[in-house]
């Protein structure tokens, strides 16, 4: 039961990281229909961000996390402007395939810049564990949670209770009838990256200082599988990729958890191919009709 | 028109040349290739960018103080004269058929006389048949799966040379040291299966190890998070833990055990041999700890040639030199002592004297290259306690 309990702490854990991250994929899915698959590569700048600054410029927890998700926010900005939005009036994969370009793109400049090598991030908060029950808990896998729920809450409160966040459901509705009520869309979906791309800043730096360790292609895998999240909760559905995150990142931990850990991931993409078969609009996902 | 007969008559001209050059080559006979001038041009095929271009850039930096050096000394030494080393670096971009294409455009644009490269098993294996074309030998500083240097047929391959040891060689003295030394008889197994090195240290241990194997579990290069397995493993009795891959994961492994109250030794092989290790793991978490090497940063304490390898790299790179860095530049000397002893610059003499090489004096040891083209030399297993290296064994001819 203690091991039950101990590795849902350690499924958890894992699964905010990966709902933080889905929730980007899934913004940016709901409004403009593309799989911005760079995504995870953003997170990847996030942990390189934080990384430096607390090095470097000594900041603290609080502020490296505020400052990385400012600066993630706009490199999520500049990345719509150089590379998506040029291609708003091309076919969808063109702007898919663009995706992976910058992926690619992000992932080898950072190597090229800073090298491939792993590096270890500054533990700038002291890790103790609470016992608690015979199951421990460290301050960290705490501070993870509650960021990441901190996060989502707020992330709910700027869609549902804000001007813009009104905005950002016309457009994912109907962009041409927004439009026409006076919407500016390119200012909404700008908006979007940042909140998004935000997220996964966050996630990063919490990575970071969770397993202390940060290298170039750190997001190549947990993109994909906030990816697989997303469409488990529903692509396009806010909450059901916070949901997704958390049963992606028990699914791997009880995965391993029974001894099959040469499986984990293949684990996640098997969800992956049943969700698409059973149930392709996802959990929360709206079973809407494709008007032809 | 005048122009497109130019540039027709310049067509054929270009043809004219280069029928006469390959005619040049062809008349010459002799197989493989030879350096012209003064300059011996040693070709790297090496993974500097994709996944495991961590690997690849500390090997380069072994390769490029080791050619730094030898000119800095004069060079190379053939027939009575003094010849300096030029390395042509191409990345293979960490896959298979980067590194077979970088090979065939290192042996037969560049002309390189050997080739150092590249890291890992399969891309090493890969490179092989066009080096074999051209007669050129290559030494990878890192491809440790037995199967590299021997072909289908049980032959061992003409051209394929190793700086490092085989997997069967390193498991078997890890699987004596826990079981001699630490007095471990039950061992969980924790293995890289991503690459032919994790995947082929477990099965070489599997097999040495006389206690009882309690389970064995597998992770990805590239995890982060260990600790579903670790929790898993935390409820079974064993008395120690085999983790055979890079230290990116095992700084990870040793941290988050040690952080959930295992204590048990961690075993692991030379590709922990990195000074990141402690800082991913947390000095403090990185006790108990051992791994099998080639080259323990310990022994620059009573040997010369390591002391100087050690310094020279500080100096060039400001970083303590890392274990991939020292075979890379071992496999740089390995090239330079065969040219040597070939006493000469073609490259199918250097591979044939390479085959012949004996008591090399390298950072990773002394050294000779046996008939399967594996170099025998001594394995040592380094402690280490709150982060530091505290102990070297050398495990000296303990059987293969």
């Amino acid at each position: 039961m203690h091991t039950i309990m101990q590795q849902l702490i350690n499924g958890i854990s894992l699964g905010s990281i990966y709902a933080l991250l889905a929730l980007g994929y899934t913004m940016v899915y709901g409004i403009i229909k593309l799989l911005n698959f760079a995504h995870g590569d953003v997170y990847m700048l996030g942990a390189f961000w934080g990384y430096f600054v607390i090095n470097y410029w000594h900041f603290n927890f609080i502020f490296a996390l505020i400052s990385t998700m400012a600066i993630t926010a706009l490199v999520g900005v500049i990345i719509e402007f150089l590379a998506y939005r040029p291609l708003r009036h091309a076919p969808r994969v063109a702007a898919l395939i663009t995706a992976i370009g910058v992926s690619y793109f992000l992932e080898n400049g950072m190597s090229y810049l800073y090298g491939a090598s792993a590096r270890s991030f500054p533990q700038v908060i002291k890790q103790h564990n609470y016992h608690v029950a015979g199951i421990s808990i460290s301050n960290i896998q705490i501070i993870i949670l509650g960021t990441a729920i901190f996060l989502m809450v707020a992330l709910q409160f700027v869609i549902k209770q804000t001007k813009m966040g009104k905005a950002m459901r016309a457009v994912a509705n109907d962009p041409d009838a927004a439009q026409l009520v006076g919407i500016n869309p390119n200012h909404v979906i700008s908006f979007t990256f940042a909140i998004g791309s935000a997220l996964a800043g966050a996630g990063g730096v919490l990575i970071g200082l969770y397993y202390n360790s940060i290298d170039p292609l750190m997001g190549m895998t947990p993109g994909i599988k906030a990816f697989v999240a997303a469409v488990v909760g529903g692509i396009g559905s806010i909450p059901g990729a916070s949901i997704g995150g958390f049963l992606i990142g028990i699914l791997e931990t009880a995965t391993q958890a029974v001894g099959l850990s040469a499986y984990k991931d293949a684990a996640v993409y098997v969800v992956l191919i049943i969700i698409l078969l059973v149930l392709p609009s996802g959990i929360f996902g709206k079973n809407k009709k494709e008007k032809v | 028109m005048k122009k497109t007969f130019k540039r027709i008559a310049m067509g054929f001209a270009a043809a004219a040349m280069v029928a006469v050059m390959a005619g040049c080559s062809s008349s010459a006979k002799a197989k493989g290739n030879n350096a012209s001038g003064n300059t011996i041009k040693i070709g790297v095929n090496m993974e500097l960018s994709g996944s495991v271009a961590g690997y690849g850039e500390q090997q380069k930096k072994g390769i490029e103080l080791a050619v730094d050096k030898i000119n800095k000394a004069g060079g190379i030494k053939v027939d009575g004269k003094k010849m300096k080393v030029k390395a042509v670096y191409r990345d293979n971009k960490s896959s298979t058929t980067g590194s077979a294409s970088v090979a065939a455009q290192l042996v037969n644009n560049d002309k390189v006389v050997a080739v150092v490269g590249p890291a890992t098993t399969n891309d090493s294996t890969a490179a092989i048949p066009n080096v074999t074309k051209a007669s050129v030998a290559m030494v990878t500083p890192s491809a440790t799966d037995a199967g590299y240097t021997m072909q289908k047929s049980g032959k061992v391959q003409p051209y394929a040379f190793r700086a490092c040891f085989t997997n069967d060689y390193q498991a078997g003295a890890a699987a004596r040291f826990a079981y001699t030394t630490l007095k471990s008889r039950r061992v969980a197994i924790l293995a890289d299966n991503s690459s032919d090195y994790g995947t082929g240290l477990a099965k070489a241990f599997k097999s040495n190890f006389k206690g009882n194997i309690v389970s064995t579990q597998y992770f990805q290069e590239g995890d982060k998070d260990f600790n579903a397995t670790l929790t898993s493993l935390k409820g079974k009795k064993f008395d120690a833990i085999y983790a055979p891959g890079y230290y990116s994961e095992i700084g990870l492994i040793v941290k988050q055990a040690r952080q959930m109250g295992i204590t048990a030794p961690i075993i692991g092989s030379d590709g922990m041999g990195d000074p990141a290790l402690a800082k991913i793991a947390g000095s403090s978490n990185a006790t108990n700890v051992y791994y099998s090497t080639p080259f323990s940063t310990k022994s620059a304490d009573t040997n010369s040639t390591v002391k100087t390898f050690m310094s020279d790299y500080q100096k060039k790179f400001n970083a303590e030199a890392p274990t991939f860095s020292a075979l890379s530049y071992d496999s740089v000397y390995m090239v330079k002592a065969a040219i040597e002893k070939a006493n000469s610059t073609n490259s199918a003499d250097i591979a044939k004297a390479m085959g012949k090489i004996k008591n090399m004096n390298g950072v990773t040891g002394k050294m000779s290259v046996d008939s399967k083209h594996n170099p025998e030399k001594t394995v040592s297993i380094e402690q280490m306690t709150d982060g530091k290296i505290v102990k070297a064994t050398q495990l000296s001819n303990m059987g293969r």
